[in-house]
């Protein structure tokens, strides 16, 4: 890759990054609980992401970023009070920000900014047309033409260029700040051939010198530099910290030099003829050749079809890679005794126990810390939502403030990447449906504002989040008449609360009248259910009349093991997802009955539940059919609900590694994924989900896993 | 001819700007992310021949880091370049008052750059 391009790969990077810190200081300034640190953080990111798009000609982007920079001064400076009203149009801004960013990124344009402009031009009193592009006077090319530099040379130059008298007096301020004259006179004569006097009038008696005091001036005379601003321009730097006289005169001699300032020739002839440099930078030289060459060259591939897919990557804690670094050693450590212990025929049984016991140690440490690396904190996701819930709340006219709680929870980056849009809709939802308007919520008493709370936290092993509302909850009636007009249930069929609150995730269901533009997109929380579902997660919600709903979402801290049930059925070992089972049981002969043509139930405690038997539905070879003599495995479906499995045993329970071969050999109906075991056996791993599914609609088909798997 | 040079920034996209221009005019670069790594750079690497540095970044800005570097390091006679997208006279104004020797307005051309660094160093 063009190594400008890769930076600006780096570049959008940096800039969500940026855009995160942004925010997190603009939603602290929101609630009064910013320091002038943090406030100096969103100038920084907001200088940083300006900077950067002036590198790469992004010329909307600096426009934008100038206005809201100015802005942003203001406030860091105390010139500009924080109110909230000044902090909601910096939170706006933030939000454009960020969509600039993104449009640059795509190489689109039309980013509608001109309101949020005015409005950052209104707080700094500043003309939102003002492009924070400075003015190209700064900083000219340095197209010199390089001279040999030839003092000493009496012969006057061609009389149609000026020559410059430049009177140049360090003070004491040049040298301590680094400058060097030598510099600035060798600058000179790359602009023209130069003579050069030292005035040495100054310097005092070797017992009254000071080290750090200035003595010296120069009397430089400059032809063949037609350009003044050149000129002025070598002394840039040291302006302060000289005095400095220039002025145009004819091929007087520096003595009589008081001319006065003229003006610099218009001619404008042929350039001198470069002399072979010497003084000069030939590598800067090549640099500049290279860097036109490749001019042309570059430019297409800023064009917006060439936009490059950024590869994700992760960075991590280097405390987490020091800790995996540190065990791989152990680990080698722990080998080498290993093997050496087996050379040893002396006490071999006891010592390689105790060698495998340290390893088996080490192996676990170690996979945890390999899963770490992957873990990050919930907070790139979480960070995302008070955009959402500050564009939600102005389109439905609500007055919303969202709590966030546990942000710095890990998880494994797969989850955190399918969790934005799972957690948009639900927020969306709860805003939309869950929170009544400000009218209401002051006629029912609550406070005009409605909370939104957003929280993340381990439990046992898996991530819980919850988002809930103060609203009104969910109401339970119409949710009830709802699903029966749709056919959903049974007129007459008796639901508890939690069942019937838990509807609202059937496919097609949607209790809002009028399909709003925010909730109602097309995607029903159906879809939400199934996204927490493929992340092997589940979504329960919870809700009281008036006070409000509680979603709970739970998934596991990775996707790359599972904590499992192993099973044997005829000759194979299956794995059964513990997340799913809710018990196991030995059935006594007179629950399990009899249910249509070649279906059973078992009762368990007085509910009846289909009961299948794993080695049927997957035709098993050698499987026991004699479901009186199994063990019972109750399993819970999302969604459609409970089911026993009879199995011939189980074997025990672990935590497996997930080997996916959808890859290799395509999807297999009620198959998830496959293991190896501790005895290098391979067990397939079991979609509770789809067995289930399968077996409402299909009625015990079996599935063919072996001719699936070409066995 | 290759200096050693010294680059202080926050951010990741100009750090890696200034290190490609100035690795590719033959210079050899080390990197700091703020004024207090900057600090802490400078101390292990002993002398260098420039130091360029940003003046927004969060622990120790550009201002303190000069004044830091000025006040009696083993780089207190180093060339100091001040690299900030701000071009008004007030921001330079403090910078020299820091200590600082010239500065580069962002965004650098390169060539620009190593015209900068060649009026500072020898």
């Amino acid at each position: 890759m063009d190594p400008m391009e890769a930076i600006k790969q780096t570049y959008y990077q940096e800039c969500d990054e940026l855009l995160l810190a942004m925010e997190e200081g603009l939603i602290a300034m929101e609630s009064g609980e910013a320091d002038s640190e943090m406030i100096n953080a969103v100038f920084r990111a907001v200088h940083s992401i300006k900077g950067g798009a002036g590198a790469f000609g992004f010329s909307i982007l600096v426009a934008f970023s100038h206005v809201f920079e100015t802005a942003m001064d203001l406030v860091r400076s105390g010139k500009l009070n924080p109110t909230p009203d000044v902090v909601k149009v910096l939170l706006r801004a933030g939000d454009k920000l960020s969509d600039h960013v993104n449009a640059a990124r795509n190489g689109t344009t039309g980013v509608d900014d001109v309101e949020v402009k005015a409005e950052l031009a209104r707080l700094t009193g500043a003309d939102p047309e003002d492009t924070g592009v400075p003015a190209p006077a700064e900083f000219e090319n340095l197209a010199f033409a390089p001279i040999m530099i030839d003092i000493g040379d009496d012969e006057p130059a061609a009389p149609a260029t000026p020559v410059w008298h430049i009177r140049f007096a360090p003070q004491a301020g040049l040298y301590a700040k680094a400058n060097e004259p030598y510099l600035l006179i060798r600058e000179l004569g790359m602009l023209g051939a130069i003579e050069v006097t030292a005035d040495l009038s100054e310097l005092p008696d070797l017992t009254s010198l000071e080290a750090d005091q200035a003595y010296f001036a120069w009397d430089v005379l400059l032809r063949d530099c037609p350009d003044r601003s050149k000129v002025e321009e070598v002394f840039e730097f040291v302006s302060g910290d000289c005095d400095l006289k220039i002025t145009e005169e004819a091929t007087a001699p520096i003595a009589s030099a008081i001319s006065a300032p003229g003006l610099p020739s218009l001619d404008d002839d042929e350039p001198v003829e470069p002399a072979p440099v010497e003084a000069a930078s030939p590598v800067a030289e090549t640099q500049l050749e290279e860097k036109k060459a490749a001019a042309p060259a570059a430019a297409p591939a800023a064009a917006p079809v060439a936009v490059d897919v950024v590869k994700p990557t992760i960075r991590v804690d280097l405390d987490k890679v020091d800790r995996l670094v540190n065990l791989v050693g152990e680990l080698v450590i722990t080998q080498a005794m290993l093997s050496q212990r087996l050379l040893d025929n002396t006490q071999q049984g006891q010592n390689v126990s105790v060698g495998l016991g340290e390893l088996e140690h080490l192996l676990r440490d170690l996979q945890e810390a390999v899963m770490a690396i992957r873990t990050q904190p919930v907070k790139s996701v979480f960070q995302r939502m008070p955009r959402l819930v500050r564009e939600t709340a102005a389109q439905t006219g609500k007055e919303v403030r969202l709590e966030i709680e546990g942000e710095a929870t890990e998880v494994d980056k797969t989850v955190i990447e399918r969790l934005g849009e799972p957690l948009t809709h639900m927020i969306r939802n709860a805003i939309d449906h869950g929170l009544e308007t400000p009218e209401e919520r002051v006629a029912l008493g609550k406070a005009a504002e409605g909370t939104v709370k957003l929280s993340a936290e381990h439990r046992g092993g898996r991530i819980i989040i919850e988002v809930s509302d103060d609203g009104r909850g969910i109401n339970r009636t119409k949710v009830r008449q709802k699903a029966i007009e749709r056919g959903l249930i049974s007129a007459n069929g008796n639901l508890s609360d939690e069942e019937i609150d838990n509807l609202i995730f059937l496919p097609g269901f949607s209790t809002a009248n009028t399909v709003s533009n925010i909730s109602g997109r097309g995607v029903g929380l159906d879809v939400v259910r199934r996204n927490i579902v493929d992340l092997g997660g589940r979504i329960t919600i919870g809700s009281a009349w008036g006070k409000g709903s509680k979603f709970s979402l739970t998934l596991p801290l990775t996707l790359a093991v599972l904590d499992g049930m192993i099973v044997a059925v005829g000759n194979q070992t299956f794995v059964l997802p513990l997340s799913h089972i809710i018990e196991s049981l030995l059935p006594k002969a007179d629950d399990v009955k009899p249910f249509g043509a070649n279906g059973m139930l078992l009762n368990v405690r007085g509910a009846y539940v289909p009961l299948v038997s794993v080695g049927r539905l997957l035709n098993v070879p050698g499987a026991s059919h004699d479901l009186h003599n199994s063990v019972v495995i109750l399993v819970e479906s999302e969604g459609v609900g409970r089911m026993a499995l009879a199995v011939e045993a189980i074997v025990g329970q672990r935590q497996v590694v997930i080997k996916s071969f959808e890859s290799n050999i395509g999807r297999i109906d009620g198959i998830a994924a496959a293991t190896i075991l501790g005895d290098g056996r391979v067990a397939l791993i079991l979609d509770i989900d789809g067995l289930v599914a399968g077996c409402r609609e299909g009625a015990g088909r079996p599935i063919d896993y072996q001719q699936a798997l070409g066995a | 001819m290759g200096k050693t040079i010294l680059t202080v920034d926050d951010s990741r996209t100009m750090r890696d700007m200034l290190r490609l221009a100035l690795s590719g005019a033959g210079h050899t670069v080390i990197q700091a992310d703020d004024g207090v790594h900057g600090v802490e750079v400078l101390e292990k690497a002993g002398l260098v021949d420039v130091i360029i540095t940003d003046i927004n970044m969060p622990r120790m800005d550009g201002y303190g880091f000069i004044e830091h570097v000025r006040r009696g390091s083993a780089n207190r006679m180093t060339p100091i370049l001040v690299l900030t997208t701000e071009s008004e006279p007030g921001k330079k104004m403090r910078a020299r008052d820091a200590g600082a020797t010239g500065w580069i307005v962002k965004p650098f051309d390169p060539e620009k750059l190593l015209a900068a660094i060649r009026r500072v160093s020898p």
